[in-house]
C-alpha cells in the first residue's frame, strides 16, 4: 500500500470517528430512564487536572447504587452521573477525598466504598489473605519435610504433613 | 483408619459451597441500600418549586412541631404511580406529605399530578439528586417519615403498599 493511500484510510477512520462522536453522544440520555441531560459535572472534568485526577481516583472507588458491582466512574446510570457531580463538585470546593468518602458513607454506609475500613465484617477480607498464606506455608513446609524423609528411605505411614502418606497413597496423590 | 476422614474433605467443602450457592439462589440477597442517615436532622436544603402552581420545599419547613412524610418520586418512575393512591388515602387521613421530585422537568411533573394526582403540600425539585444523596436514598419511590423537630425517624424504601398505610399511621401517631 502506498503511502497516500495509507494517510487517506486514516483520515477516513478519523472521519468515522468525528462523524460518530454526536451519535455517541446522542445515545447517552436514551438509556437514561429520565428525560434530564446529564448533571454538569457526570461527564465533564474538572478544568484543575490535579483536582480531576483526585475527583477521578475517587469516583473509582465508590460504588454505584443503582448498577451494584460498578463503581460510580464506570456506571452511565443517572444516579452514578448525579454521584459524580456532587463528587466533582465537592472538590472544586476544595474538600478533600477522605471527607467525601466519609460524607457519603454517613449516609450509605461502608456499602458505598470499595476500601472498607477493617471492622467486625471485614476481619475475614482483611486477615483472610494472612490465614491462607499461613496454611499454604504450613502445607509446603510439610511437603518438603516428607520429600526430604523420602530421600533419607522410605517412612510409610508417618505424618510428616496435613496429608498423611497413606491419604496420599489411596487417593489424593493418585 | 487414621485421618481418613481427609478424603472427604473435597467432598464437605463441596458440599457446603452448593448448598450456600442453593440457599442464595432460593433466598436472593437484599440488594436494598438503606440509608445510614436515621435519628439525624434533615440535610439542609431549598429546593425550587417542581412544577407551576406548587410551592418549593425548604428543610426549615419540615421542624414545624408536627410529624410528617418526605416522599421521594419522579414522573418517570413507574411503581411512584402505583405508590398514588396510597398517599393520597395518607393525605386524606390527615397526614402531611411533602414531595421531592428527583431529576424532573416541571412539565412532566404537572403531568404526573393531573394524572394520578397531588397528595403533597410542597414539592421541590432536585435536578441532579443532591438531597436524595444526601438523605442517602438510593432509589424512587422512597418515604422518610421525619418527627416535629425535623430528624428523620425511618426510611420506607420502595412502593407504599395498602397495608403500610395503617402502619404508617400509628408510626406517625406515636411521634405527636
Amino acid at each position: 500500500m502506498s503511502r497516500v493511500a495509507k494517510r487517506g484510510l486514516a483520515r477516513s477512520g478519523l472521519g468515522w470517528m468525528i462523524a460518530a462522536v454526536p451519535l455517541m453522544m446522542g445515545a447517552l440520555p436514551a438509556t437514561a430512564q429520565d428525560r434530564l441531560p446529564p448533571a454538569p459535572y457526570a461527564y465533564e472534568q474538572l478544568r484543575d487536572p490535579a483536582k480531576e485526577a483526585a475527583a477521578r481516583e475517587l469516583m473509582h472507588e465508590l460504588r454505584c447504587l443503582v448498577c451494584q458491582g460498578q463503581s460510580i466512574a464506570d456506571s452511565d446510570a443517572p444516579l452514578a452521573g448525579d454521584m459524580r457531580h456532587e463528587v466533582r463538585s465537592k472538590i472544586a470546593e476544595g474538600q478533600s477525598p477522605a471527607e467525601i468518602r466519609s460524607w457519603l458513607v454517613a449516609r450509605y454506609g461502608n456499602w458505598v466504598t470499595y476500601d472498607p475500613p477493617l471492622d467486625a465484617a471485614t476481619l475475614f477480607l482483611w486477615l483472610g489473605p494472612l490465614a491462607f498464606l499461613l496454611l499454604g506455608g504450613w502445607l509446603a513446609f510439610g511437603r518438603f519435610r516428607r520429600s526430604d524423609d523420602d530421600g533419607g528411605g522410605a517412612v510409610s505411614g508417618s505424618v510428616s504433613g496435613p496429608v498423611s502418606d497413606k491419604a496420599a497413597d489411596k487417593g489424593i496423590g493418585a | 483408619m487414621k485421618k481418613s476422614w481427609i478424603l472427604f474433605l473435597p467432598l464437605a467443602i463441596m458440599g457446603l459451597l452448593f448448598g450456600g450457592f442453593i440457599y442464595r439462589l432460593t433466598t436472593p440477597a437484599d440488594t436494598m441500600i438503606q440509608s445510614q442517615w436515621i435519628d439525624k436532622p434533615m440535610p439542609l436544603f431549598d429546593l425550587p418549586p417542581a412544577a407551576d402552581g406548587v410551592e418549593g420545599l425548604k428543610s426549615s419547613q419540615l421542624a414545624d412541631g408536627q410529624p410528617r412524610l418526605v416522599n421521594i418520586f419522579a414522573s418517570w418512575c413507574i411503581p411512584c404511580r402505583a405508590e398514588a393512591p396510597q398517599l393520597e388515602a395518607l393525605a386524606r387521613a390527615g397526614v402531611r406529605i411533602d414531595g421531592i421530585a428527583v431529576r424532573d422537568r416541571p412539565q412532566d411533573v404537572a403531568d404526573f399530578f393531573r394524572e394520578y394526582g397531588n397528595p403533597f403540600e410542597r414539592v421541590g425539585s432536585d435536578m441532579q439528586s443532591s438531597v436524595q444523596i444526601a438523605l442517602g436514598s438510593s432509589g424512587v419511590p422512597e418515604t422518610f417519615i421525619i418527627d416535629g423537630k425535623g430528624i428523620i425517624r425511618e426510611q420506607h424504601q420502595g412502593v407504599i403498599l395498602d397495608h403500610h398505610v395503617p402502619e404508617i399511621l400509628a408510626k406517625l401517631e406515636a411521634l405527636k
